[in-house]
């Protein structure tokens, strides 16, 4: 059993792959954005500022790659349509997969990059939320990108040599000839066409080999972590789980007991925040903005944390004497992502889902639309700019600030001191983002509010179901570099996690020892079992084993044929018995007296017992036999006499048990 | 021996009161609990007292699974789990759960406020008896106990509907409720894995008919309606508020946006709006079409069909009108039906099944002249017309879950005897599988022969596979190994791995027989002739001539010896253990002929 990794560098993206038995399984397929901070924003309108950038000229004065990079506020930019960090493709034959894990929305996105150009040909498994929402996040993806056609690939600076003489983090970025352009929306329509999908606790076999079953994290709508297990193994894969109460259903944490191994990733990316606290400080920062007369401006992905900032504005407006403020949501997927929400009520939480019983919507958002107190769109062309009014409160993408209707506001908004944009999803250093928007007079606060397990909850989690060996990637088993003293930000567990770096193999530290094979009932009637100890009963089994779709089953013996009538001689090699048939093993050992006697009761006579070092000889003089007895073996020296030695070795055999 | 048992309380050879018992593996689940809409009297309800004499039924059941939310399979349930007393748990879909609680209360209004019922189920007993169910996912598979699960399929008959497998070990049953292969405007095809249980216990309401397609009944639906609203009559469809109701209402809709219609529609009582957005916050469970277009438009959204208000029933003119309930049995429906049956200009469109006694089943079968409460005669002059629009599988569809389930037997239930017995041949010749319809209170016992699962040991396992998959067929390969029963942990090891584990030293059993030749030659002689003797005998074994002069074919030595006292006699010694008795004993006695007289 092996663990393959191509991603860790983010572990709330991972993308692992785990050998077990016979199957090759893909455990999701996060795609790493961050990047895209390298790349200057794109714009929806044309931004004169961006455009008059300087162009950034090496030490000596060298000006060759002006056209590609661009400087601000003393950063490099590459001024590039922007790319993504892949998996790790070359470690492991990705035509060989047999199937693909995903465990919650955020984790497919470079689904298309797999599926559409390794020669993929298998089976992607997710829960339908998953599949829904995770189509909107790549449907808007995309959607950002071709909407603003940029001329310019660049691609000098990505040469090694030159690479080395640019600044940080340039200099630093990582396999960037392995860096993709985005998918296009064919290729994303055709990598989900790949998924079929599966709800929480449903046994999914693959080749009668192994079985995965989706469990519920409550990290987002649909997220799943899972559990790969054949009848004596148990694998669990733990990706983006919650324990806090929002609106996914709450975590399932009893069917991860008893795992010989426990996958661990996707853990909270700010473990020093408290998300409950994050969300208020947003919205007295949301509502003191308003008060002010300023624009707030919130980069949020279309789906997940939206749903619970919505909520909790929607108990705090009134309150806050907002209610005359307009809420905005622009986002090519808003309006999908808000019905979607609606009509997922089985993966929600119970409270939610008592609602629909009534029934009403889940989700308070629906409220919010119909009387007009938040709108959405699908971008700022078109109607957005008719309603706009100011102050206002816009949620939209891209949280990395470098595509979609955001950088619209960023470059709208960011000259006023009265404006806030505040950050609350953790995937990005707020920092890094707002990098090409500098010099920056509106405020910025960092609100990050990431839902996942933190390391106090992470040990709880894992002295609950006490799996045998826990597997992590590296930056889960030491402090944070940024806060080395802080010895409390690990896992914690006993024996210690096994860390993992991209680009590994591991080999997982358990022994497979047993396999499931049934025994057909004709062949279970026909066994003797015999108690040897007490509570232990054996039985020996003669069988012909049967193999098929990975299932054994035991099939009684063929009866033996009768002999054929034909009067022909026939060969003697043909009488040769199959040595194959093995006869049971023997134990136990033979008491003198009792066998003489028995012997005596069948008719021996002139029996002769003689003392040897080791044990007894047994003599039947008449018969010219010789029969040596010692505590485990019994030699019987005879006359080419069948009849006889078949008659001496059945009484010894009733004094011994058979294996 | 194992054995399945199954025990109609009500489906027996008949439709409604839905409620079969049965016992897999020493588990017991009840499947439904419905009430019979031909009844009005203690039958309307299943004999829950055959469950168990004495004891309560909590005891003796292990779950309780509801299929769907008509009335037919949960109308009991209240009674069943609240007043004759049930504290375990009862399995439903979401749906289901959201639905029938709302289904429960219209019943008990009309038997107690309208008909005046004493005795009757309350509306706390229906809150509290909610309370005992447990929503299951679709293919989820349900851990009842440790060994008892179940999982629940798409049906497609009503929104929420489920097919369940209850699996026990190697054990199962599959149930369908009620179900429809085809999909409908509104709703999918049921759907099943080939899971290979030992008993399908199927719904068989239209078990003789073949249904033309869809298409057409819909045209021939949409041209009665039309031509009676055209004529100024008014048309009344008996419906369930859920169901069949939203089918006819998008399809109304849609015919009266395109033909741009001004006749009003109406649907009556207040479940209208309520019940039209169930099917939009569960519309995961409808088909494909209208999930996939609903962000754009909910066809749940109607803008022809506006709510029916009683005094509307006098109104002059045209119009059409949804009301409940569909049998025609009691409510609104029959109401309307009394104020508008005496017009020829009229319609009443029956859009499903009408149970026996119901005043639905009565006009259908040509009744004109009906004997209502109160000693009255009411002539039926309008049109009468039934349309199946129900959506329950019909023969076809039901041979078409057969073959999808491959089930070892089949048993049938919710129908009509004398059509059972129809599909029992044709389910017995094309599947060559028993068939049963018992009737209710008749148990029908099936015996099972369950494989056992064992774990054996994987060395023991590779070890057999590295030798070949495929047992020859005259020649099979046997497999050997101790199988050690500890507890109600079954493992099969090798026979050393056992006695190892079970600290038991092994016995060694060796025979040494003695085989006398007349011959005058060498030892060394002898032994080179025994060896190209055996070697010519045995081609398929392991022969060899070992530097010490002695034979050994596998691990069985034979020796040569000089005979002590007559020298023109030689022994061979020939010695095995007890494990390759057959060989050994094999050669003793092929030595026992003696050599060929000429080496060749």
């Amino acid at each position: 059993m092996k663990l393959s990794i191509l991603n860790s560098w983010h572990p709330t993206l991972p993308c692992n792959i785990l050998k077990f038995k016979s199957t090759t399984i893909m455990l999701d397929c996060g795609l790493d954005m961050t990047s895209t901070l390298n790349f200057l924003p794109l714009p929806l309108v044309q931004s004169p500022r961006l455009c008059n950038l300087p162009g950034w000229s090496l030490k000596d004065g060298n000006a060759f790659l002006d056209k590609e990079l661009k400087e601000c506020s003393g950063h490099v930019f590459v001024d590039s349509v922007p790319e993504f960090c892949l998996p790790e493709t070359e470690l492991i034959d990705l035509s060989t997969v047999d199937v693909i894990l995903i465990s919650n929305y955020h984790c497919m996105m470079a689904l298309p990059y797999i599926t559409e150009h390794t020669g993929f040909t298998g089976t992607v498994y997710a829960t339908e939320p998953t599949v829904q929402i995770g189509r909107l996040l790549m449907e808007e993806l995309v959607n950002f990108i071709e909407r603003v056609p940029k001329a310019q690939s660049a691609s000098l600076w990505k040469n090694k040599d030159i690479q080395r003489l640019l600044p940080s983090p340039l200099k630093d970025a990582v396999e960037v000839s392995t860096w993709r352009r985005c998918y296009t929306m064919q290729e994303v329509n055709s990598a989900l066409s790949k998924i079929q999908l599966v709800g929480y606790s449903q046994k999914i076999e693959l080749f009668g080999a192994v079985q995965v079953t989706p469990l519920s994290s409550g990290y987002a709508l649909g997220s799943s972590n899972w559990i790969i297990q054949s009848h004596y193994e148990k694998v669990s894969y733990v990706s983006g789980s919650s324990l806090l109460t929002t609106h996914p259903q709450p975590m399932d944490q009893a069917s991860l007991k008893n795992s010989d191994v426990l996958v661990l990733t996707g853990l909270t990316q700010i473990p020093t925040a408290n998300p409950d606290g994050m969300v208020g400080e947003f919205c007295s920062n949301l509502a003191l903005t308003v008060r002010n007369g300023g624009n707030v401006l919130v980069p949020c992905y279309p789906s997940g944390v939206i749903y619970d900032l919505l909520e909790c504005l929607y108990q705090y407006i009134d309150s806050a004497g907002l209610s005359s403020v307009p809420f905005y949501f622009i986002s090519p997927v808003a309006n999908s992502s808000l019905e979607f929400s609606q009509i997922f009520a089985e993966w929600l939480c119970h409270n939610k889902q008592s609602k629909v019983y009534l029934p009403e919507p889940p989700f308070p958002h629906a409220e919010l639309i119909q009387t007009n107190k938040l709108k959405h769109y699908p971008s700022i062309h078109g109607d957005f700019s008719n309603d706009f009014r100011q102050p206002c409160v816009v949620f939209t993408g891209h949280p990395s600030l470098r595509f979609g209707d955001v950088v619209h506001f960023m470059e709208l908004w960011g000259k006023s001191s009265l404006n806030t944009v505040i950050f609350t999803e953790p995937d990005f250093s707020y920092l890094e983002a707002l990098a090409p928007y500098q010099p920056l007079a509106m405020k910025c606060i960092y609100c990050p509010i990431d839902t996942r397990l933190n390391f106090i909850q992470v040990s709880k989690l894992l002295k609950e179901v006490q799996p045998l060996h826990v597997v992590c990637p590296e930056q889960y088993t030491q402090p944070p570099p940024a806060q080395s003293h802080r010895m409390d930000l690990m896992v914690d567990c006993q024996p210690p996690p096994m860390a993992y770096r991209r680009a590994e193999v591991l080999a997982l530290p358990f022994k497979r020892r047993y396999e499931k094979i049934e025994i057909m009932p004709e062949l279970a009637d026909s066994l003797v079992p015999m108690e040897i100890k007490p509570g232990i009963s054996l039985a020996t089994v003669s069988a012909v084993l049967h193999t098929k779709d990975n299932k054994h089953v035991l099939q009684p013996p063929p009866r033996p044929a009768q002999p054929t009538s034909s009067k022909k001689r026939k060969r003697v090699s043909e009488d040769v018995p199959d040595c194959k048939v093995l006869k049971p093993l023997l134990s136990g050992s033979i008491p003198v007296e009792q066998f003489v006697q028995t012997l005596e009761k069948h008719g021996f006579s002139d029996i002769k017992v003689e003392d040897t070092a080791k044990g007894h000889i047994v003599l039947l003089q008449e018969a010219e036999t010789l029969i040596q007895i010692e505590e485990d073996s019994t030699h019987i020296i005879c006359d080419n006499d069948e009849m006889l030695r078949v008659r001496l070795r059945d009484l010894v055999l009733k004094f011994l048990q058979k294996f | 021996m194992p054995e399945i048992r199954v025990t109609p309380l009500g489906a027996g050879q008949d439709v409604g009161r839905s409620c079969i018992l049965v016992s897999i593996a020493g588990k017991n689940v009840m499947l439904d609990c419905g009430m019979h809409m031909g009844f009005n009297d203690d039958r309307r309800f299943p004999d829950f007292s055959y469950i168990t004499q004495n004891g309560r039924l909590t005891d003796f059941l292990d779950c309780v699974i509801i299929s769907h939310f008509h009335l037919d399979h949960c109308g009991a349930l209240p009674y069943f789990s609240e007043m004759v007393g049930y504290d375990g748990p009862i399995y439903m879909t979401h749906p289901t759960q959201a639905i029938c609680p709302i289904l429960l209360e219209d019943y008990r209004k009309i038997a107690v406020d309208k008909k005046g019922e004493a005795n009757f189920f309350t509306s706390q007993m229906i809150k509290d008896c909610m309370k005992k169910v447990v929503a299951v996912h679709l293919h989820q598979t349900v851990q009842v106990d440790d060994e008892l699960e179940i999982k629940a399929y798409y049906a497609g008959h009503v929104l929420g509907a489920a097919m369940f497998q209850i699996k026990v070990g190697s054990e199962s049953v599959v149930y369908t409720g009620d179900y429809n292969m085809t999909p409908d405007r509104h709703l999918g095809a049921a759907w099943i894995d080939k899971c290979r249980p030992n008993l399908l216990i199927t719904e068989s309401t239209y078990a003789t008919t073949i249904r033309d397609s869809k298409r057409c009944r819909e045209r021939d639906f949409l041209k009665k309606v039309h031509e009676t609203v055209e004529r100024g009559g008014k048309v009344l469809i008996p419906v369930f508020a859920l169901g069949r109701a939203q089918e006819l209402c998008i399809l109304l809709e849609t015919f009266w946006e395109r033909m741009n219609l001004k006749v009003p529609i109406y649907f009556s009582t207040g479940l209208t709006e309520k019940a039209n957005h169930y099917y939009k916050l569960f519309i995961t469970w409808t088909n494909q079409k209208i999930r996939k277009t609903f962000v754009q438009r909910n066809m749940f959204e109607f803008k022809h069909i506006k709510a029916f208000d009683r005094a509307f029933a006098d109104n002059p003119g045209p119009m059409v009108v949804f009301a409940t309930p569909g049998m025609l049995h009691a409510g609104q429906s029959l109401q309307i039906f009394r104020k508008w049956a005496g017009n020829e200009k009229n319609m009443v469109i029956m859009p499903g099944y009408c149970v026996q006694g119901t005043v639905g089943h009565k006009i259908l079968s040509g009744q004109r002249k009906l004997e209502m409460e109160g000693r009255q005669v009411l002539e039926v002059k309008m049109q009468v017309e039934y349309m199946s629009f129900s959506a329950h599988a019909d023969a076809k569809g039901i041979m078409q879950l057969v073959g999808q389930a491959e089930p070892e037997s089949v048993l049938l239930v919710h129908g009509e005897a004398k059509k059972m017995e129809f599909l029992r041949q044709k389910i017995e010749q094309e599947f060559r599988v028993s068939c049963y319809m018992p009737a209710n209170g008749e148990t029908v016992t099936l015996p099972t022969s369950p494989s056992i699962p064992v774990g054996i040991s994987l060395g023991l396992l590779k070890q057999e596979m590295a030798q070949g998959l495929l047992p020859e067929a005259k020649k099979p390969r046997l497999l050997h190994g101790t199988l050690i029963m500890k507890d109600s942990s079954f493992r099969l090891v090798s026979s050393e791995q056992a006695l190892k584990e079970l600290g038991l030293a092994e016995h060694q059993l060796r025979f040494t027989c003695r085989v006398h030749l007349q011959d005058t030659r060498k030892e060394q002689e002898m032994a080179l002739r025994v060896y190209s003797h055996l070697k010519s005998t045995l081609k398929d074994h392991c022969v060899q001539h070992l530097p010490d002069g002695s034979v050994t074919v596998e691990s069985i030595l034979i020796q040569a010896a000089a005979h002590s006292e007559d020298p023109g006699i030689k022994v061979l010694l020939v010695s095995w253990t007890y494990q390759d008795e057959e060989l050994g004993s094999f050669l003793t006695t092929l030595l026992k002929k003696g050599l060929p007289q000429t080496p060749s």
